[in-house]
């Protein structure tokens, strides 16, 4: 069935009340049975929780064959965790049948494309799939397809019982002897621990895993005591210099700056733009870049930014730090400068990832920005953006909070160069569909900006603002002009990701990609 | 032309593709890997083969290892290769003529 993005949608996934994606806001007003877990009582005073061994924690949750295992990722690319917890299970305990429900995996993860390809993991949750992970579910050898969710819709799949997690795993970097958790004051500090929160209260059990036991109480704790089975203290959790660079730096790339140039132009343009704003940003170099010509606009029209939210890093804290945002909202952090400002820096709050972005609850601060601005591998005339599939088919990035801050915010801009190397971003048909284009308002190139058609009030404003901007059609025969027009993908019947919109319909699926031969 | 000698232009950098050219007897005998190979392997292929037509070579082994290069690139890198391989790269260089 064709679903609202014009992506053809296998009758086979559509069971069980699964429908395709049918446009934002399609479930507003619906109601959800949450999913409560089955816990165990720990109504006996216990000294502690600590236990020798990831292996014993296992046994201690009943790990079984089947089960579902989560992580969460704010190590980032320098997490030990995932690794370590399948090995035990599955070198150690022999455990089979396994699925890992991640908020996000990377190349850190790429052990366990053996494990996939051996088929004792079966199936993969996740928002972000790179390295040989992604390589080998492209292929094919992953048992169910993996499926990915956005990171508004995983805590919205969680809470409505979609996703039944039998053991949470903490990745700790400061944990109590009861398993309160904090991202900060240990030797591999990740800052904000706001993915890990849904986990940890819908999962059946939870396993912290600490390289920093601290005096109980570990308050105010990100992931709480009452929620948590057992401790476990290895050597290391993680690669510091991995977890969090140094600072996300400024881009000095001339044609980034040009191009955040014009994304401040724009917001500066909108009606929107006014003492209090709320804004979201991502961490590229165009993305970043335009934190610092939005603070010249700020300061010309001498007004304040309400406040931020998203990934954070070191550019926002400062604009904190200088009283040019009112508060920000963190769910993650990028660099060494967030982890060292969370719950230090006055104003700057940690946030769960349902509280971040999620569709289904009543509340989340995506709902309420004003503005986002966000990269893409492509995008194409439809303004649908692709942030997760290579230009060669195979699953390489994540859609993370890009769909939730699109569908929630006011405007929405996307900003990125016409062409990578012989790539044209702007294209004709996008080769997944990661954020549909109804969620899309403003594009900015360094060939030019294009506005959706479906914002005439926006394009008013540009006009009214004295903004150049063409149709996205203009651009796309650009890109083609100049890198060619680029061969269809051949792909072959087997689907081996399901990509869901937020809103837990299904926006588009990932095929295994069919050899290539010049033929 | 004539490929007298093993000849290599370009390099492995974002953007680029090395082209190497060596002496052949069997006509053109290509080699491409390229970082775009599913949406422009087709275009490349041919832009390379079209190029060795328009300098008149008829035999050569030729590796190609492209790295998302657009056409203007991979024309310059094969001319250079081509012209490299017969000891001609030094001077009187066909300006306008096979070479544009």
């Amino acid at each position: 069935m064709k679903n609202a993005v014009g992506r053809e949608i296998p009758d086979a996934l559509l069971t069980g009340g699964r429908e395709v994606y049918q446009g934002k806001n399609h479930m507003d007003g619906r109601y959800i049975q949450k999913a409560a877990p089955k816990t165990r009582r720990c109504e006996k005073p216990q000294e502690s929780k600590v236990v020798e061994s990831i292996a014993q924690a296992l046994r201690q949750c009943k790990a079984a064959n089947g089960m579902t295992f989560s992580f969460h990722h704010h190590l980032r690319d320098g997490d030990y965790v995932v690794n370590m917890v399948m090995q035990t299970a599955i070198e150690q305990l022999g455990l089979e049948e396994l699925t890992i429900a991640a908020t996000s995996l990377g190349s850190a993860h790429d052990p366990i494309a053996d494990y996939i390809e051996a088929g004792k993991v079966v199936g993969i949750q996740t928002s972000g799939i790179r390295g040989r992970m992604g390589e080998v579910v492209s292929a094919g050898k992953l048992k169910t397809p993996a499926v990915i969710r956005s990171h508004g819709g995983r805590p919205r799949a969680i809470e409505g019982g979609e996703v039944h997690i039998d053991i949470a795993f903490i990745a700790a970097p400061t944990s109590d002897c009861m398993g309160n958790c904090r991202g900060i004051g240990g030797k591999s500090n990740c800052g904000s621990l706001g993915y890990a929160m849904t986990d940890a209260r819908y999962a059946d059990h939870v396993v912290v895993i600490t390289d920093c036991l601290v005096d109980f109480p570990n308050m105010p704790a990100s992931v709480e005591a009452i929620d948590v089975d057992a401790v476990v203290v290895v050597d290391s959790i993680g690669n510091p210099q991995k977890i969090a660079s140094a600072a996300a730096r400024i881009s000095q790339n001339p044609r980034d700056l040009m191009m955040a140039e014009d994304v401040a132009k724009v917001i500066a343009s909108t009606p929107y733009f006014k003492d209090g704003f709320s804004f979201q940003t991502g961490v590229g170099g165009p993305s970043l870049a335009a934190n610092l010509f939005l603070e010249q606009y700020m300061d010309d029209r001498g007004i304040r930014m309400g406040w931020a939210i998203g990934g954070i890093c070191g550019p926002m804290v400062e604009l904190l730090k200088k009283g040019k945002v009112g508060k920000v909202i963190d769910v993650q952090d990028f660099d060494l400068d967030g982890v060292n400002s969370i719950h230090q820096t006055p104003g700057h709050f940690e946030m769960s990832a349902s509280q971040y972005a999620n569709p289904a609850n009543k509340g989340a601060f995506v709902n309420k920005l004003d503005f986002v601005v966000l990269a893409a591998l492509e995008i194409d005339t439809s303004f649908n953006v692709n942030v997760l599939t290579g230009s060669d088919g195979v699953l390489r990035g994540a859609p993370g909070g890009h769909p939730d801050a699109a569908a929630g915010s006011k405007c929405c801009i996307i900003v990125t160069p016409l062409i990578r190397g012989r790539m044209a971003t702007v294209c004709e048909h996008v080769v997944t569909v990661t954020t549909p284009g109804d969620c899309v308002d403003v594009l900015v190139t360094d060939y030019g900006i294009a506005v959706n058609p479906l914002r005439p009030d926006l394009i008013q404003c540009l006009d009214a603002a004295g903004i150049p901007h063409v149709g996205i059609e203009t651009l796309k025969e650009k890109a083609y002009a100049l890198v060619g027009t680029p061969d269809d993908l051949e792909w072959e019947e087997q689907v081996v990701a399901v990509l869901e919109a937020r809103d837990g319909t299904i926006l588009d699926v990932v095929r295994k990609i069919r050899p290539f031969t010049l033929g | 032309m004539e490929i007298l000698k093993p000849a290599i232009a370009g390099t492995m950098e974002s953007s680029d593709a090395q082209v190497t050219i060596e002496p052949g007897t069997a006509g053109i005998e290509l080699t491409l890997t390229s970082s775009v190979m599913n949406q422009y392997g087709r275009q490349i292929r041919s832009t390379i083969l079209e190029t060795l037509e328009r300098l008149g070579v008829a035999s050569a082994r030729v590796t190609v290892v492209d790295k998302g290069a657009l056409d203007c690139t991979l024309k310059a890198r094969v001319e250079c290769a081509v012209f490299r391989s017969c000891g001609q790269s030094a001077a009187n260089i066909p300006w306008g003529g096979a070479v544009r």
